[in-house]
């Protein structure tokens, strides 16, 4: 299966980048979540579905230096404001916080796109797009493209209950199949999007399965998809510095082409990784462990 | 125009910026948003002898004004770094200031002998000898807390390096008394002195209530920490006006986001500054720190950058 799916970025198109001081035009309440739309033509122009960007959080004196990374939910490369980028923001902390409560025409510094982009399959193949909670943000980007590209699209949208689902309007409009579930059953079926997703790509026959969500989610997103056949793209959620590759705090322990694992940075090497190549074995709640057959697995410290 | 060259220990260099060990990876991320040869130096990530995977995660806790990392010296090792990393930056022509780093004082030196073999070897203007890391011979104190140990490191890694190329000792501002490692190090043959490396810190997570890093402890840095290498960098050059301990130009680094941060840093005594954490909230930072120094500088009526180095120590 893995011919199926092919890295649509060449390396010189990933390399570019920008930094810009971008202006908020417009800031809604979605459910839980603040959806922000952000005038950053650098960025529209370049980025592909599945990448991201990292937010600095408050001015340039500001004592929080850490920036927040948000997968793009949505781009206009020529809108009417010039080029504008979406995300989708939980405020869950100070940070977000912040860039949460932003008004219309404030500055935020934005870096991007970064990452890799989810692959595009090269045959029109079924798809299931698979989102926790505003893990969603991507998937309706990524389902536009897939059926330019003619592949039936079904998605899958799960969260705890119904005010953390983001998008379901937009997935009826954005696919040929909408399955919805919530921890507490107050919209769609009671359950985890996994209760569903056999189901799915049955009636699909889909062969591939995008996810973006809780880590959780996505393994077991990937081992559904394995065991049906499909090939996992799943976009992880890690907490970075930097976004940009130079921290080395985002690293997840991944299997590389020549079998061997290595602790990678999810923020160049991600944020998509092939769900069967993530080992999954070493995640334990906050964080993950270096496998004992890392390369370069753990000996003494020093930071 | 202010003239911003600045010399260390005989090597000239185009400005006082540089990167800071580990805060920059090995140069290829950052040149993507500027030219990392225009810097002073690129300072890379410390390297060790074979490949490590780091620590578990979470690595990091962000903290007032900065951050607690735990990385645990992730890194390609040695071989992979002469082979990939440093051609790399020879190819794009940048000035390359190499940080090297070993659990034994043998560790260092073969690093510093596998870095001196390489045939990217020219771009290197002088080696940085991260001696904050843990003595495996000694239950794993870091050297730089033991001015004997810290001395060992530096005599046999000055061994391997051809005298023309300067090694400079990254010191923990962690210790009683800082002059004493500098002085232990500057005696057993360090051209220079790099101040400070990050503090030992560590987070709670009030959730779980246990620790918040993979690796229970990590470094702290970031603005928080300013105050604490300007201090550092004072007292030794104090110790050095004094004759306490032979005058060798010092590296700046702690805490530096803006040109009025490095300028602190320099009026204390360092010869060259380094931009670290900041990097990570602004890519560009160690440019534009270059650009807003020159202009402060310039500003303030002065005609070259050595003019300023130390020069709060005679006011």
């Amino acid at each position: 299966m893995s011919d199926l799916v092919t890295q649509p970025v060449s390396p010189g198109r990933r390399a570019r980048v920008t930094q810009e001081q971008a202006e908020v035009i417009a800031t809604r309440r979605v459910g839980s979540y603040q959806h922000l739309t952000l005038v950053a033509p650098g960025v529209a122009e370049l980025a592909r579905p599945g990448q991201f960007v990292a937010l600095a959080v408050g001015g340039e004196s500001s004592s929080t230096l850490l920036r927040r990374s948000f997968s793009i939910h949505k781009v206009s490369p020529s809108g009417t404001y010039g080029g504008t980028v979406e995300i989708v923001v939980s405020a869950v902390g100070a940070g977000t916080r912040w860039i949460a409560s932003r008004q219309a025409h404030d500055l935020i510094d934005v870096v991007g796109p970064l990452g890799r982009a989810f692959p595009l399959p090269t045959e029109p193949v079924a798809c299931v797009l698979v989102g926790g909670g505003y893990g969603s943000a991507p998937l309706f980007w990524l389902a536009a493209e897939l059926r330019a590209r003619g592949c039936h699209v079904e998605m899958v949208l799960g969260a705890a209950s119904e005010d953390k689902l983001f998008g379901v309007t937009l997935a009826r409009r954005s696919s040929d199949g909408v399955t919805v579930t919530t921890d507490d059953g107050s919209a769609g079926q009671r359950g985890w999007v996994s209760d569903v997703l056999p189901e799915v790509i049955t009636s699909s026959g889909a062969g591939v399965v995008y996810g973006c969500g809780p880590m959780g989610m996505l393994h077991s997103i990937t081992e559904i998809a394995s065991a049906h056949g499909a090939v996992a793209q799943v976009a992880v959620e890690e907490s970075m510095a930097c976004g940009i590759g130079i921290c080395m705090t985002c690293v997840m322990p991944v299997v590389g082409n020549d079998g061997l694992t290595r602790m990678v940075r999810s923020c160049v090497e991600g944020p998509v990784f092939r769900g069967d190549r993530v080992r999954w074995d070493a995640f334990s709640g906050s964080g993950a462990h270096v496998p004992p057959d890392a390369v370069g697995a753990p000996r003494t410290g020093g930071h | 125009m202010v003239e911003m060259s600045t010399t260390l220990s005989g090597r000239r260099l185009a400005n006082p910026l540089m990167t800071a060990s580990g805060c920059a990876a090995n140069g290829q991320e950052l040149h993507r948003f500027f030219d990392v040869a225009g810097l002073g130096a690129f300072v890379t990530k410390s390297v060790m002898a074979d490949p490590r995977s780091g620590r578990d995660t979470p690595r990091m806790a962000e903290t007032p004004s900065g951050m607690l990392n735990s990385i645990g010296l992730q890194g390609p090792g040695i071989a992979a770094f002469v082979e990939h990393d440093l051609p790399w930056l020879a190819s794009v022509g940048a000035t390359v200031l190499p940080s090297i780093a070993g659990g034994s004082s043998t560790e260092f030196a073969h690093v510093a002998a596998a870095l001196r073999a390489s045939p990217a070897f020219g771009c290197v203007a002088g080696v940085e000898v991260n001696i904050s890391c843990p003595n495996v011979a000694n239950r794993g104190l870091v050297f730089a807390c033991d001015p004997l140990a810290s001395a060992k490191v530096v005599a046999l890694v000055r061994e391997q390096l051809p005298r023309d190329v300067p090694i400079f000792a990254k010191l923990s501002p962690d210790v009683t008394d800082i002059t004493t490692i500098a002085a232990a190090c500057v005696k057993a043959g360090a051209d220079g002195l790099t101040m400070i490396n990050t503090l030992l810190g560590m987070a709670i997570d009030t959730d779980r209530l246990r620790p918040q890093l993979g690796g229970v402890t990590g470094g702290l840095s970031g603005p928080g920490i300013r105050p604490v290498a300007v201090r550092a960098i004072w007292q030794v050059r104090q110790a050095m006006f004094e004759g306490r301990i032979p005058t060798v130009p010092i590296i700046g680094v702690g805490g530096v986001r803006t040109g009025n941060d490095a300028l602190e840093l320099v009026a204390a005594g360092a010869s060259a500054v380094q931009v670290g954490t900041a990097t990570f909230n602004d890519p560009s930072a160690p440019m534009r720190v270059l650009a807003e120094l020159t202009e402060l500088l310039e500003t303030k009526g002065f005609a070259s950058f050595a003019d300023v180095v130390g020069i709060a120590h005679v006011r």
